[in-house]
């Protein structure tokens, strides 16, 4: 008969919400699986990267000038990691978030019991897992080709890098929660492009136009990049790149949480 | 189980007496405005604990509106919401544990597996249904690795149902809940529904379907232009709007209604509800049945499923909210 399919009381209520770290790593996991999954995230995260870091540490196209007296791979990998996190935390990140709202995602999960607060953790939280992955396999082959970082800026490079991505990933929220999903999708292409030519990732402060490249030191590509670069080159650790992506995580944290819509 | 009960108790506890017996749902007023469009205009509604009322009306009538006002997704312009004596608009937070939600047309990221979604909703709850248990009683234990975007539509309806029911909530909204889904599905979610009210859950649903709305629920609410027109059990709708009886029956399509009419007396409507099925209104007696049956002999056809009663639900539909088709 077909009342034994559900037996009395298997639907009584029983509400409340989950633990808050259940919620986080649930939300967190399935981020970071989609992402994995998903082709087009891991050509801009992880093979643009490598076919770069390949190219500027193999090929002579750099100007010998900025790197005189060390090798290509050593001036190299700190920037291929910074584009890693812009590619990612900001970039993946916003297109993710933008279409997810489009298919509803956004608010099947905001009318369950889990905070606003950690719709945006979980995200950050995979931002972070992948940007681990990404710098393990991007140094992986970094030190194949020869990479040699700073021993003594290791901890000031993580620092850089945990910093970087929560300020990208604030910023991917922003834009990605923000606009229809379509002008996410171009805005955050154009955003990547623009950054990794112009903004510091691929081209130093210090070879730049006085006026152009104190603008560039102040955007987070430029002040990343030159946070890991003294951190795994000079090893030390650089307190002004460091100022300026706190100053930027704020506002886009301040500003998304306005603007940010779950349709 | 000693956990489960232990959070079963914290649950109710840190709700404040007084809500404890609310009504699921009290709408007063309700306005909702978009632009110059009135969606939801002056709307009141109240639905007690433990019933299925179904919110039924032509597209457009403000039904998802209202349905996403109670959820806390919309703000209402004017009126008040009160979900299990909470405003939604303020107190989602400690209403969504409480408040099960299918929204329409599913809700979920395209590539994920459809137990990995399931499973990360019923994360969010204390003490949930077993995911993988109740995938297999929607039908879709086959499916647990499929990605949502390759389900059938009534496969991600059903699993969107999954993920409204899997944190035991007291309240569950479901706008159009078997909309997609084959005859079977279809029984399948009827027979759920009818086992959440067992178990004392309240449950609103949205349709379009007046046999979904007669079988399930204790309460019709028939919403137009974004207002209620009428209100009651299913039987006592049908019996308030049924000063005529009616003769059905079914024959081939195109008959011509209005030379069947003209054999009648006075006053006797006919019409072809759908193609092939006929609908005689007004006081239905042994000679007109007799006039009925010879005029379709006559026609060289025969009348089968001959059925002589009170107009059903979705004749008192059509009736109030009119046929025409709406633009």
């Amino acid at each position: 008969m077909t009342t034994s399919r559900f037996a009395p009381g298997t639907f009584t209520p029983a509400p409340g919400r989950g633990r808050l770290g259940r919620m986080l790593a649930a939300h967190a996991r399935v981020e970071t699986a989609l992402t994995l999954r998903h082709g087009e995230q891991i050509l801009l995260t992880l093979l643009i990267p490598l076919a770069l870091l390949l190219g500027l540490s193999l090929l002579d196209v750099l100007p010998a000038g900025e790197f005189a007296d060390m090798p290509r791979v050593d001036w190299i990998t700190p920037r291929i990691l910074a584009l890693a996190v812009l590619s990612s935390a900001f970039t993946g990140q916003a297109i993710a978030l933008g279409f997810d709202r489009r298919y509803g995602v956004l608010k099947r999960l905001a009318a369950t019991a889990l905070p606003r607060w950690l719709l945006v953790a979980g995200r950050l939280v995979a931002a972070l897992v992948v940007v681990t992955l990404q710098v393990l396999i991007l140094g992986g082959v970094a030190a194949l080709l020869g990479w040699s970082p700073s021993a003594a800026g290791i901890a000031f490079g993580v620092a850089a890098l945990v910093l970087g991505t929560l300020c990208f990933g604030a910023l991917g929220v922003l834009l990605g929660g923000a606009l229809k999903a379509e002008a996410v999708l171009a805005l955050a292409n154009i955003v990547w492009f623009v950054l990794l030519l112009a903004g510091g990732i691929l081209m130093v402060p210090s070879a730049l136009p006085d006026a152009y490249a104190t603008v560039v030191a102040l955007l987070p590509s430029g002040a990343l990049a030159e946070g890991l670069h003294a951190a795994l080159v000079d090893g030390t650790f650089s307190a002004g790149s460091c100022a300026v992506l706190a100053v930027w995580t704020a506002l886009a944290a301040a500003v998304a949480t306005r603007t940010t819509k779950l349709t | 189980m000693a956990g489960a009960r232990a959070t079963r108790a914290r649950g109710p506890q840190a709700v404040p007496l007084t809500f404890v017996n609310a009504a699921a749902v009290e709408i007063t007023g309700l306005v909702k405005r978009f632009g110059s469009v009135t969606a939801v205009d002056g709307l009141d509604l109240k639905m007690p604990r433990g019933e299925i009322l179904a919110l039924l009306g032509p597209n457009g009538a403000g039904k998802t509106t209202t349905v996403e006002i109670c959820e806390g997704f919309r703000t209402p312009d004017a009126g008040t919401v009160r979900v299990l004596g909470l405003d939604p608009a303020r107190g989602g937070a400690a209403l969504r544990p409480r408040v099960g939600v299918m929204p329409q047309g599913g809700g979920a990221y395209p590539g994920v597996h459809a137990e990995e979604m399931l499973r990360l909703v019923a994360a969010c709850a204390a003490d949930p249904l077993d995911p993988a248990w109740l995938l297999d009683v929607l039908g879709l234990g086959g499916a647990r690795r499929t990605p949502f975007k390759r389900l059938s539509g009534g496969q991600q309806q059903r699993l969107s149902l999954a993920c409204a029911l899997v944190g035991k909530p007291e309240l569950v909204f479901l706008d159009e809940p078997t909309a997609g889904m084959d005859p079977q599905a279809r029984r399948l979610v009827w027979e759920l529904l009818g086992a959440l009210r067992t178990d004392g859950v309240s449950v609103l649903l949205t349709t379009h379907l007046m046999e979904e709305a007669e079988a399930l629920a204790d309460d019709v609410v028939i919403v137009d232009d974004g207002t209620v027109i009428a209100q009651g059990s299913p039987s006592a709708l049908t019996a308030e709007h049924a000063e005529d009886a009616q003769l059905r029956f079914r024959a081939r399509p195109g008959l011509d209604t209005r030379l069947l009419a003209a054999a009648l007396p006075e006053g006797y409507v006919v019409r072809e509800s759908s193609p092939g099925s006929y609908r005689v209104i007004g006081h239905v007696d042994p000679q007109v049945v007799s006039t009925v049956t010879s005029w379709c002999a006559q026609q060289g056809v025969l009348a089968e499923e001959l059925h002589v009663g009170r107009r059903d639900l979705e004749e008192v539909f059509l009736e109030l909210t009119g046929r025409e088709l709406r633009t």
